[in-house]
């Protein structure tokens, strides 16, 4: 049998699509102008013109709204000072902080790591590196089959960003820090990620970034490398984010990648992940907590194209007050990638009647010997178990609390550090707690 | 210690009234046990006292040691003195057992002003109780009822009920599920839990679990009200002859 694979979706020409994409590029500029990284960036231009960027009407913008991300200028958004102390703020790490998408030397620690080589995107302007076989590449690869301008738009414009070649085990991981500071801030980063055969990098990221941010994160994994990345997106309720991973994964490696939101009018997180070679295991995880004026989607597609390959994604979502979540997640197996054992579950909590989950599983296998699985529910909370928590004693508040962090569990179980986990637990805890009061 | 007098309930959903004037009195110290056929309203019973939603209360009162039970939260009765082991215990995925049960023993030492318990004599007292329930370790490391079979939901019950130290122990249908050795195990565990000052109410079908847990006094529930009551030998009675006589006999 020969198998056809799906066919890009190409986005519908049409003559808002191209007003409104020349009026975000008239405002913009390359994010270099001299150095390897021109080559890419121009390639990634002349991408963002031939799609346009994203309207209402495509596939995978049908129920995320793209105007505030692709408006020319950021709608404003609040700092907003949660009070508490910075998440992983114990760990032990390599901090690099941006600020409102700058890079800020005097909060960072220095760029040093045995193992692991770290480099700012606009500190390289050599005309040859290593970064310049896979920024804006994976990106480009991800463009197909479904299209995801923003990234190409990212590639072209992005002023800075981490450039991280990882040849050993990093004893610490590297932590990136977002501050937001400015009420009027659009930010671009992109940061591409090397780990050579067996390396093996944990890669933290924290923070609100910007009134609207726009970051990419290219990811190669070759044989036997472990990628472990967990993020916290920030709590400032009025900031907009769209990011993107692509990754690439070969024989034996992991790649795992956790993140908790909480609060944001607008994120759009997407995962583009290919296993490329056998034995390999990817998962991609999240968990967020929406109240009120609150939109969290997170776009999956994760490819198959070896043998005995894992992948598995596994989302929760708690939604009130009008809340709104959304997933699109995509198992792909391609013809002869056997063996593969897929699974993809997608869950929300709906607090209250007002709020909306909507999700598309999707499914698209070509090899005959695979396991794959998926899930979606949508519910209220439990009320037996509510009942039956307060019968003996708990309180109604801390016992819809204990409800909420079990349903998120299956997804922080997806982080490997037991330590880290434990922080996240913490953390979200302490958010359930502090807004009970 | 726990009064009700002249209760009436109907389902909040549909006009439907359950009990229709139900009196009880349950001494401190005192086994009580409620009989009768299915559909009778014992179970109601139960979940109205524990103050479990989707009734109406339409007359009628009932206390705890003076204490109006029926306005409060179902967390405040807990607080006051009532636990209910429940038919059919509920599975929690996510919840681990221990963090539950120390959740709840410190929610309920707060509510009464209590110090929390620390993790240290938490984890003894546990051990302790869980090991005359041969609750294993891992049995409580597990998420709350989740995957437990009948006989270690029933005594996952009772644990709870041991380290809560209720005033006043509703049992409904603990034996239903059960086999000879689980019933004896689960009896033992609350005959264990008999004390002066303790109340209980026992739900049953059948005769036998009162062969483990005595009764002081037995009644007989039928149609929303308790129709016949006398001494442990009421039950023997059930057991032989079934409830046809006793509704013939009050009708």
């Amino acid at each position: 049998m020969t198998a056809i694979l799906s066919e890009t979706i190409k986005t519908k020409p049409s003559a808002r699509r191209d007003e409104e994409t020349a009026a975000r590029l008239a405002v913009m500029s390359a994010g270099a102008t001299e150095g390897w990284s021109v080559a890419n960036r121009e390639a990634a231009l002349e991408r963002v013109k031939s799609m346009g960027l994203p309207q209402p009407r495509d596939e995978y913008w049908r129920w995320t709204r793209p105007a505030s991300l692709i408006a020319p200028e950021a709608p404003t958004a609040a700092v907003f000072d949660p009070a508490e102390t910075p998440i992983f703020d114990a760990v032990d790490r390599v901090k690099v902080v941006f600020i409102d998408g700058v890079f800020s030397a005097e909060e960072s620690d220095p760029l040093e790591l045995t193992g692991v080589s770290i480099e700012r995107l606009a500190d390289s302007t050599s005309d040859i590196h290593w970064a310049s076989e896979l920024y804006g590449k994976l990106e480009a690869r991800g463009q197909s089959p479904v299209e995801r301008p923003l990234a190409a738009l990212n590639t072209w414009a992005a002023t800075d960003g981490l450039l991280i070649r990882v040849t050993g085990k990093a004893e610490k991981p590297v932590s990136l820090i977002y501050k937001h500071a400015s009420e009027t801030s659009d930010a671009t980063l992109h940061h591409v990620i090397k780990l050579e055969e067996g390396a093996e990098l944990t890669l933290l990221e924290n923070g609100p970034a910007a009134a609207r941010f726009n970051k990419v994160m290219e990811v190669d994994v070759a044989d036997e490398a472990r990628f472990h990345h967990v993020r916290a997106q920030g709590r400032d309720h009025e900031r907009r984010a769209a990011t993107h991973i692509f990754a690439r994964l070969g024989r034996e490696s992991l790649f795992k990648s956790f993140t908790l939101t909480a609060n944001g009018v607008m994120t759009r997180n997407e995962a583009v992940i290919e296993l490329l070679g056998d034995d390999a295991m990817a998962h991609v995880a999240g968990a967020c907590m929406g109240d009120g004026d609150f939109h969290h989607d997170d776009t999956v597609f994760v490819t198959h194209d070896a043998l005995n390959c894992e992948s598995r994604q596994v989302f929760k979502k708690v939604l009130k007050n009008g809340a709104q979540g959304i997933f699109q997640g995509k198992i792909l197996v391609k013809d002869g990638a056997q063996k593969t054992d897929g699974y993809q579950i997608s869950q929300s909590l709906l607090l209250d009647g007002d709020s909306t989950f909507l999700a598309k599983p999707e499914l698209e296998i070509y090899a005959d010997d695979v396991a794959c699985s998926h899930g979606s529910t949508s519910g209220a909370m439990d009320e037996e178990a509510l009942f039956y928590l307060r019968s003996r004693g708990v309180p109604m508040a801390e016992a819809q609390n204990l409800m909420v962090i079990a349903f998120i569990a299956e997804a922080l179980d997806e982080i490997e550090d037991e330590g880290l986990r434990a922080e996240l637990l913490d953390r979200l805890t302490g958010w359930l707690d502090r807004r009970r009061g | 210690m726990l009064e009700i007098k002249n209760l009436h309930v109907k389902l909040e959903e549909e006009d439907k009234q359950i009990l229709k004037g139900v009196d009880l009195t349950v001494e401190a110290g005192k086994v009580h046990a409620i009989m009768g056929p299915n559909g009778s309203g014992k179970s109601t019973l139960s979940y109205v006292l524990s103050g479990r939603g989707g009734y109406e209360v339409t007359e009628g009162e009932a206390s705890l040691l003076g204490e109006d039970l029926l306005d409060m939260d179902p967390e405040e009765r807990a607080a006051a003195g009532v636990f209910l082991a429940f038919q059919y215990p509920v599975e929690i995925p996510g919840v681990g057992n221990m963090t539950f049960l120390r959740t709840a023993v410190n929610a309920q030492r707060k509510a009464r002003g209590e110090e929390e318990i620390s993790a240290a004599d938490f984890l003894k007292l546990v051990r302790e109780k869980a090991k005359t329930l041969k609750i294993d370790a891992e049995m409580l490391k597990r998420p709350v009822n989740v995957g437990f079979s009948g006989g270690e939901k029933k005594r996952n019950e009772i644990l709870q009920m041991a380290m809560l130290e209720p005033k006043l122990c509703i049992l409904d249908e603990t034996d239903s599920g059960l086999d000879v050795d689980a019933m004896k195990l689960v009896s033992d565990g609350v005959n264990a839990l008999r004390d002066e000052g303790r109340g209980f109410l026992v739900i049953t079908h059948y005769q036998r679990l009162l062969d483990h847990i005595k009764p002081d006094v037995v009644h007989i529930m039928a149609d929303g009200r308790i129709i016949k009551t006398g001494g442990p030998e009421l039950a023997l009675e059930v057991e032989q002859n079934g409830y046809a006589d006793l509704l013939a006999e009050v009708q």
